[in-house]
């Protein structure tokens, strides 16, 4: 459980946190979403303690996380990968983690396991792919076994095969009652991983709802009908509460009808179709409304979606760790969408 | 072959907390940092071969050389001082150490990390600067014992005996001091780091204030000099490996006091500082 309270950060005159009130429950992934900029690693720094809020207050089970006994028993989170030091081992990284917090060695290795970094352990996390170093933070994340878990777009930079082994690991994790916040800047994403989500923009909340029902208010469902009567089927569209529009010389896109009402006006009237569909607007196009005007830069955003994968970094982790292939979750539902491209959710509804 | 899980059967469970993360823990986390990583072996190589190559090398010349002395030279000659001398180069290896020791957790990002398994600043930079302290106590002891008997051994290689020994007066004050005048010099750039949090910036003023500064004021003229001399860092520091007191300063622990005092202010800045800061 995390709560934040009226959390505000100002850096000079920059608002980089705005007043932000929420709560974070256990059992289900909570999606931290915003534009490049929208303060979500502010917000998480906050809640760490690394930043001293303006005002307001967040809390991790009740208490401030400096509170905390053993704080990495309690929460465990992932900023910036490359949060090491480059010329440590793995291992001596985790371990000098897992002193201060009373946690014992063995742990160290089965943390290591777990994210597939066993046979790099004694290697320098200098030379490390930023899969590695991504695996090498959840692995301290995980440490202390901790209820509350805090991820810092975990899935930027990584290949299809890390992002999809991050998502299972967030579900599995959230399905063992575990409370998982984890922040992105692309709904596409998170509509896959999330069950709720809180939408940010300039440091402000925007909307706190579940990916549901975020999907259900944000896809303007419209229907695309092709036939060669298509004058005489917008007419019986209009008679029936909806509202066509000719697209081309025998096509229609219908608003305010579903398929099936559609199919049955058609039906009705004796008109032949060739073609009945739903199209349905873009999630990502919903969320970049949403947060239009509280977009910092344009392009950044607009392009971040393929800045990710360095040429080598696939190469590199397979490389490294040979006979140790992407882990695999295996007690975890594997989520339905697992084959389709991470990146494309046109597939959803057609 | 690892099949990853978080179920939790696959792990051993962990024996329940008890208490709260404490300095034993960050102390045992620390010793870890620094001898987990390269640059601590390096840098302590470097100091003990600076420093006992140097003593070795002064010592033999001044053996060689000691029929051609004058008058004035026999008359203020200090042979534990003259086997130390290797001690102020040490002083820079020990600096960067030092400086190193706090700036590498910001330029590394490692604070972030650090401060999120130790979140109670006050207990995470006391244990950081306590096993620094200790690691350079080792390192700035064993190099001036051992510089202090080679050079002895070597000034006996001297037409006269020119050598003391750890029972004379004052002598074994110099060169357990010696040691101690490491730990304060690399304390200094500690608390210079946790002031500036940048490697290059803090070795470099630790360097000006330690270094620059005292060539400087012995260009001023003497009477000046003389008062102001007694009052910096680099000279409370060598103060200590001296048998005899100079003019211009106070008895050595007296001395020594004076760098004593500059590295505890900057270490309580940095540290009232590394408190209210962001990370
Ligand atoms: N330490 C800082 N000093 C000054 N400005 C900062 C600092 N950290 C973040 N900001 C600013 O605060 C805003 C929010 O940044 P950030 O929290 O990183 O956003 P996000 O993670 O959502 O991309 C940005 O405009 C950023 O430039
Ligand atoms: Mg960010």
């Amino acid at each position: 459980m995390i709560e934040v309270r009226g959390l505000t950060k100002r850096y000079g005159d920059k608002l980089a946190v705005d007043n932000l009130t929420f709560a974070v429950e256990p059992g289900k992934v909570t999606g931290f979403l915003g534009p490049n900029g929208a303060g979500k690693s502010t917000t998480m720094r906050l809640i760490l303690g690394l930043d001293r809020p303006t005002s307001g207050e967040a809390m991790v089970h009740g208490k401030q996380y400096q509170a905390l006994g053993y704080p990495m028993r309690e929460m465990g989170a992932l900023l910036e990968a490359k949060a090491v030091h480059g010329g440590r081992s793995a291992y001596n990284h985790l371990l000098c983690l897992a002193q201060t917090n009373d946690i014992p060695k063995r742990r160290v290795d089965e943390v290591l396991g777990l994210v597939g970094l066993t046979e790099v352990a004694k290697k320098r996390s200098k030379g490390f792919s930023l899969g590695m170093s991504q695996r090498l933070g959840i692995a301290a994340a995980l440490l202390g076994d901790p209820q509350v878990l805090m991820f810092d777009e975990p899935v930027n930079g990584l290949d299809p095969e890390g992002i999809r082994w991050i998502r299972n690991l967030m579900q599995a994790l959230a399905a063992e009652g575990r409370t998982v916040f984890v922040s992105s800047h692309l709904m596409s994403e998170m509509e896959n991983t999330a069950q709720d989500i809180i939408v940010i923009g300039r440091g402000k909340l925007i909307a706190q709802t579940t990916i549901d029902k975020f999907i259900a208010e944000n896809s303007t469902g419209t229907v695309k009908v092709r036939t060669p009567q298509a004058e005489a089927l917008a007419k019986a569209v209009a008679a029936a509460g909806g509202s066509a529009t000719t697209s081309g010389a025998d096509a229609l896109v219908i608003q305010g009808l579903s398929t099936d009402q559609v199919g049955d006006v058609a039906f009705d009237t004796g008109i032949r179709l060739h073609e009945l569909s739903q199209t349905r607007a873009s999630l990502e196009q919903a969320f970049m409304e949403l947060t239009a005007d509280s977009v910092e830069y344009h392009a950044t955003v607009q392009g971040s979606g393929q800045t990710a994968v360095p040429a080598g970094g696939r190469h590199a982790a397979g490389h490294a760790a040979p006979d140790g292939p992407p882990p695999q979750i295996t007690n975890a539902p594997p989520p339905p969408q697992d084959t389709e491209s991470t990146s494309e959710h046109a597939g959803r509804t057609s | 072959m690892t099949a990853v899980t978080t179920d939790q059967s696959h792990l051993s469970t962990l024996p329940p907390a008890q208490g709260r993360a404490n300095l034993l823990g960050t102390l045992r986390s620390e010793i870890t940092k620094i001898r987990s990583v390269r640059s601590t072996y390096w840098t302590m190589i470097v100091l003990f071969v600076v420093t006992v190559g140097i003593s070795a090398l002064i010592t033999w010349l001044t053996a060689s050389h000691w029929d051609q002395a004058s008058l004035s030279q026999r008359a203020t000659f200090q042979p534990a001082r003259n086997s130390l001398i290797g001690l102020y180069f040490g002083q820079f290896v020990i600096v960067v150490l030092g400086a190193l020791t706090f700036t590498a957790e910001y330029s590394t990002g490692m604070i972030r990390t650090s401060l999120t398994a130790m979140p109670r600043r006050g207990v995470f930079y006391l244990a950081k600067a306590l096993v620094f302290a200790v690691a350079a106590l080792i390192i700035g002891e064993v190099a001036s014992f051992v510089a202090f008997f080679l050079g002895q051994a070597l000034l006996n290689t001297a037409p006269e005996h020119i050598s003391t020994t750890l029972g004379a007066p004052h002598v074994l004050r110099a060169v357990v001091g010696g040691g101690l005048f490491i730990v304060a010099c690399g304390l200094l750039a500690f608390g210079i780091g946790s002031l500036v949090r940048h490697t290059a910036a803090a070795i470099s003023i630790t360097i000006g204030v330690l270094f620059v500064v005292p060539i400087i004021v012995n260009f001023l003229p003497t009477s000046w000099s003389n008062d102001i001399m007694r009052w910096l860092p680099s000279e409370g520091g060598t103060a200590i490996w001296n048998t005899a007191q100079q003019a211009h300063e106070w008895p050595a622990w007296g001395e020594f006091s004076v760098l004593l005092g500059y590295t505890a202010a900057v270490l309580i800045a940095g540290y009232i500082l590394f408190r209210r800061r962001d990370a």
